[in-house]
Parts: structure tokens; sequence; C-alpha cells
């Protein structure tokens, strides 16, 4: 990162963006992850790997996804100009397509045969289960024993996919340990097997990589507001679970000075409770899964479990771009609560007709506190990163309903 | 400078001409005081230089029971400070036979890689083995541990390409680790012809001794290992027997770990090997 002037030059040839990112793994894994960076490399460079992608884009996700002026909300919250970035009208229901498209199809070019994911709420499975659907990939995802019990809908959609799902035991069973044995799966199978991570998190190139693949969100909204407002946007903002939406988003926009940034943590039953997801708010530098980034974990490097009512959002740690662009106060790091979450979320159900994700139902209660406080013609876009079709029963046992 | 422990015993079991016998069991497991009865029988019962896990809630390169040892450890109360304090009880009974952690980076630096490098040589600590820290991003810890006279192992893998042999082994010291099979601790055992030609690669880059460890289960795959290695690591199988006891199946976990680590150590004593495989590290 030689050039002081630009935002969007890392991560380094190591893979380091200031002291995060890296590549800390097994000596088993290197050559392994060294390969994907080459190959990640050359697709890059491909214009017929581009131009495949482009084509399932748009004809099996469906982007470009609208970006939709939510006019009732506005007028409801009566500040700055609220706008929706539709990415919950995607295939599968979420952002994280866009990535598994690209991961899986530089697998196939590596000559790989199998897919691994790790998944927390199911979404990042289900789409990965997809996508190897769609080339004829053989596909494992491993998922924690506890989010099994709590995101069945999604556990029977990978299995009618063809994906196997295993569940891990290991730990508390939720989405850091999912990741521990889907790294050990790589490691003892690492002649066919590629590893598809589903956010900007893990050894370099990953978080770079999962961050291009996401950028296709930033860059449309480039050109979907210059169609509607003909400028820049004011405001950016987005949830953050490993932060991949919210780095698509982002990335494109980092060297515009005139557009602000807020991300939004998990700050589960409150930072205060110690029970909350956020790393950035709550942790402090560590590494874990092959990344230098911040951690939630206790004095002696043990690292804790984070609590978040979106299965999305729970995870301890925080793609390292994120935290170098925090040191950096380029973005603005915040978080919101459970009870927030669901506020926002019944409040975009009733006024928009959408039924969020709980994880951009985060993002929702920053809209709601930020957007009164601005001036009318304040430009503001929030990722509407997954939709809540999989959240209706989370959402009904936290209402104390029965459905 | 004066060669330390680990070069000493090696020189040792040259002059023998035999291999070693290296154990590992995780610190605290299953809680403080058993792990130290543990700990004091391993160099009687045969173990030549010793690995001690550190243990991690995420360690991500380990099988189902270095995995469970750790958490019994972690649920007994232990920490970094405590197997400082573990270690240094040790010395204060014996002098020789060497000592290497074994872990995850990131309760090293959490600690300060610096203070943790000078805390570890004051109680007697080698050798460090950080299984997540790649030679790429091992500078922070390898420097301090340099000038504790502590050795920074590196580990090689059957995946490391001859291209990148020398990125790993220049610059080692101890010995080299070679990681036999790809996958976690404990699980699948190599082919002993993929093993030798392992170890043969690494010794075209290095004259360092070579370890060979993970996947070693019985007396019998210590005994064929030791044919080709300078050491045989054996970890999960020994954890295992502290995993039996604390169910209550077998003898108390120190004797069941103590009459197993015999047994390994008469099997990797039994290798049939050819002339010596080379003179001690200088
Ligand atoms: C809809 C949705 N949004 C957000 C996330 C969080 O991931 P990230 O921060 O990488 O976007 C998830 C993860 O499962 C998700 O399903």
């Amino acid at each position: 990162m030689t050039n002081v002037n630009t935002f969007r030059a890392g991560p380094d040839e190591r893979g380091h963006f200031g002291p995060y990112g890296g590549r800390y793994v097994a000596e088993t894994l290197m050559p392994l992850i060294l390969e994907v960076e080459q190959a990640y490399n050359a697709a890059k460079a491909d214009p017929a790997f581009r131009a495949e992608m482009d084509h399932y884009l748009a004809h099996y996700v469906g982007r470009p996804s609208p970006l939709y002026f939510a006019e009732r909300l506005t007028d409801h919250l009566g500040g700055a100009k609220v706008y929706f970035k539709r990415d919950e009208l995607n295939h599968t229901g979420a952002h994280k397509i866009n990535n598994c498209l690209g991961q899986v199809m530089l697998a196939r070019r590596m000559g790989k045969k199998r897919i691994i994911a790790e998944t927390g709420a199911g979404q990042h499975g289900v789409a990965t289960a997809t996508i190897a659907a769609l080339f004829g990939m053989s596909c494992s995802v491993y998922m924690g024993a506890t989010d099994i019990e709590r995101q069945k809908p999604n556990v029977f959609r990978m299995r009618l996919l063809g994906a196997e799902v295993v569940p891990v035991t290991s730990g508390a069973g939720t989405l850091k340990d999912a990741m521990n044995d889907a790294l050990r799966a790589w490691v003892a199978r690492v002649d066919d097997t590629f590893y598809c991570i589903g956010t900007v998190a893990g050894p370099h190139p990953y978080p770079a990589m999962v961050r291009d693949f996401q950028s296709v969100i930033g860059d449309e909204v480039r050109q979907q507001m210059q169609a509607a407002e003909g400028r820049l946007p004011d405001t950016l903002v987005a949830c953050i679970g490993g932060g991949s939406n919210a780095m698509g988003l982002f990335y494109p926009f980092l060297d515009d000075p005139s557009v602000a940034m807020t991300a939004v943590e998990a700050a589960g039953h409150g930072i205060e409770t110690g029970q909350h997801a956020a790393s950035l708010t709550g942790g402090r530098l560590g590494v874990l899964h092959g990344n230098a980034t911040y951690l939630l974990q206790d004095a002696d490097g043990q690292i804790q479990e984070a609590h978040s009512i979106s299965a999305g959002l729970d995870y301890p740690g925080i793609g390292p771009e994120h935290s170098w662009l925090h040191d950096m106060k380029r973005v603005t790091y915040v978080s919101a609560t459970d009870a927030e979450a669901l506020e926002a979320f019944q409040l975009c159900a009733k006024l928009e007709g959408i039924l969020p994700a709980l994880e951009p139902s985060h993002a929702l209660a920053q809209v709601r506190k930020m957007a009164p406080g601005l001036p009318k013609d304040h430009l503001l876009v929030m990722n509407m990163c997954g939709r809540g079709d999989k959240d209706v029963f989370t959402v009904a046992g936290a209402l104390g309903m029965d459905i | 400078m004066s060669q330390g422990r680990i070069a000493r015993r090696f020189a040792a079991l040259a002059r023998e001409g035999r291999a070693g016998l290296v154990t590992f069991v995780t610190a605290g497991d299953p809680d403080a005081s058993t792990g130290a009865a543990i700990l004091a029988r391993l160099p009687a019962a045969g173990a030549d230089i010793i690995e001690l896990g550190m243990p991690f809630s995420d360690p991500m390169a380990d099988g189902p029971a270095v995995q469970a040892a750790g958490l019994r450890a972690l649920a007994a109360g232990q920490t970094m400070i405590k197997t400082l304090a573990l270690v240094r009880d040790f010395r204060s009974t014996e002098q020789d036979t060497p000592i290497v952690l074994m872990g995850y980076y990131n309760p090293v630096l959490q600690y300060g890689p610096e203070r943790f490098c000078v805390d570890a040589a004051a109680a007697g600590v080698d050798g460090l083995i950080i299984v997540d820290l790649p030679p790429e991003e091992a500078e922070p810890l390898a420097v301090p541990a340099a000038a504790q006279g502590i050795d920074l192992i590196r580990l090689v893998a059957p995946t490391t390409p001859d291209a990148r042999m020398p990125k790993v082994v220049n610059g080692a010291s101890g010995f080299i680790y070679a990681v036999s099979i790809t996958g976690v601790t404990g699980t699948a055992s190599a082919a002993q012809e993929a093993v030798a030609e392992l170890v043969a690669r690494i010794r075209r880059h290095t004259d360092l001794p070579v370890a060979v460890g993970f996947g070693i289960n019985t007396p019998a795959q210590a005994a064929v290992t030791a044919v080709v290695a300078d050491a045989v690591v054996v970890g999960s199988a020994i954890v295992r027997q502290v995993e039996r006891a604390v169910a209550g199946e077998g003898p108390a976990a120190a004797d069941a770990v103590a009459g197993f680590v015999a047994e390994l150590a008469a099997g990797v004593r039994s290798a049939d090997r050819p002339a010596p495989l080379r003179a001690a590290a200088s």
C-alpha cells in the first residue's frame, strides 16, 4: 500500500492490510493457498472468466438487483432519502451467491471436483450447494450442530440441492467451529477439494477475493444512483458478520471522500453484557482462521463464543480489511442489539412490504437511528443483503408467538 | 554459543545410533496436578524430547483426541502462565530432557511474543512449534525466540513442494518437524514409503535432524518410522491414554501414559536402522 491517497490498494503481496490479514495456516495448507492465489490472479486477468461470470450473474443470479427508493420508510423517518440495494432478490435470497459463483467457477478452473464450505445461518451453505449443483460438483457443508437445530429449513434445502451437511459438534457447535472443521477437512483432502469461504475472512487471498466478487453490489449502486439522482450517494450502511456484504457495497466508493460509510455489528443482548458479536467494538487484535484481525477473546487469547439473534452475524471475528478501515477511520463501526434488529424487522415488513433477514435488520436499526437527523436531500443506501423468510421461526420465537 | 538441550539430545541419540522418541501431552490435561504428574514420569518412561501442548480454543490442525485434551485442560483452568509454571517445576528436578511447547499463535500473541520468549526461556523451554505460523509470518516470534536461545521449529508437509523447501528450512533451528500425512493429528497413518520419501526430500535441503509425526499410533508404527527418522513423534495415542483414564477405564492417567510411553520407547529402540543416518547436527 504505497499510494497513500487510496484506500483501495490493499492488500500487499503477502495479504496484509496494515497489521491485519496475512496467512496464518498450517504448512500443509500453505502450498494450496498459494495455488488458490495464483489461480485467482490468472482468472482475474482472463476476460473469458469475467464474461462467464457476468453471464451467470445476469441470467442465473438475476443481477443487477434493483436500487429501490423506500419512500414510506423515508417519510416515516423524516430525514435522509433511504434507498435499499435489494440483494435479497438474488437467487437463493442473499448476497452470498455473488461470491459462491466466483469461487466455484475458480474451483472448476483449477480442476477441483469437490467443494466444501462452512455455514452459520445456512445462507452461504445454500448458495454454495446451489452453484455446486449448477456445475455438477460434489459439495459438503460444515455446519455447527447448534445452528443445524435453529436453521432447519436451510439444512433441508442444502440436502435437496444434493449437498452433504456435516454436523460439527466441536466447541459450541456454531460458525467458528464449523470453520475449524472445514479447514480440518480441507487439510485431509487437499488434492480434489476447494474450500469456498463465505465471507471476507480467512488466509490471503480469500479476504480480497471475496471482496472482489461482492463488489458487484457497490459497482451497481454507483451506476444506479447516477441514473436515479445524477450523483453519488452520501451515506452507505451495511451489517457485518464477517463483513462481505459491507465490503461489496463499500469497496467501490472507498476513494470517494464525499461518501460516508457506516457498518453495523451485532450487539446481541448488549455490548455491556458480554453476549454479543461486535468484534471491533468489543474485541482486540488476534489471529484466527488464517488471518490477523479484531477478535472476541479472553485475556489468555482463547476465542470467545459470539452471540447474536442472527446466526449470520454470530461470528467472533471480522474481515481484516474492516479492521484496517476501522483504524484508518474510513468507515464508522457501530452496533445494534437483538431487540433493535427485531423492531426494525417488523417496521420494514409493515412499511415496505419487505421481510428483511435478521442480518440487514441490524443495518436498518442503524438507519432508523441516523436518518431522522440527516437533511432530506441526503442520499442513504442500505444493503438489503438477505430476505427474512429463513428467520420467521426465530422472529416468532423472540416475539413469543407460536407458528 | 553453547549447545542447547535439543542439539545435545540429538547429538547423544546419534552417538547411540538410534532415533529419539518425542512424546506429546497437553499441559494441564486433565487437570493441573495430574498433568504435572504425567509430565514428571515421561523421561524415565523413555521420552527423549517432550512436546507440551498449549491448549487453545480453536485448534484447527488437530483431530478429536488433541482437541478434547485441550478442552479438558481449559475447563480445568489451564492458562499460559500455568503452562510456563509447569515447565519451571519440571525443570527443578529434570535438566536434560528438552521441552518444546506446541500450540497456536493467538495465545502467544496475546501474551506478547517478546515477553513470552523471555518467560519461556527462564522457565526452561527449549523450543516452540506454532502450527499456524508459517515462515512468511514468523518474524515477530522468530526474532525474540532466537534472542532467548529458543528454537522455533519449522514444519514440512507432504504438500510442501521442493521449490518451497528452502523457504521453510533456511534459518530453521533445533530440528525439522515432518508432518507425515495430509490431515489433522491422530487420524490416518502414512505409508512407510511416503514417509521415507518425505524425509529424504527434507534431507536434501537441510542437515538438521528430522522428526516425523502425525498419525503414529502404535509401538510398531513408531519402530518402522524410527528406521528413517531421527525422531518419532507420538501425540494423539498418548493423549487417548489420558482420555481413557478420565473415563474411568484402565489405570490412572500417569501410570497409563508412562506404561504406553515405555512401549513406544521400546518400539523406537528396536528399529533396525542402517548405518548412521547422518552426523549429529553441529
Ligand atoms: C443475509 C445475510 N447477511 C449478512 C450475513 C453476514 O455475512 P457478511 O458480513 O459476510 O455479509 C449473512 C451470513 O450468513 C447473511 O446470510
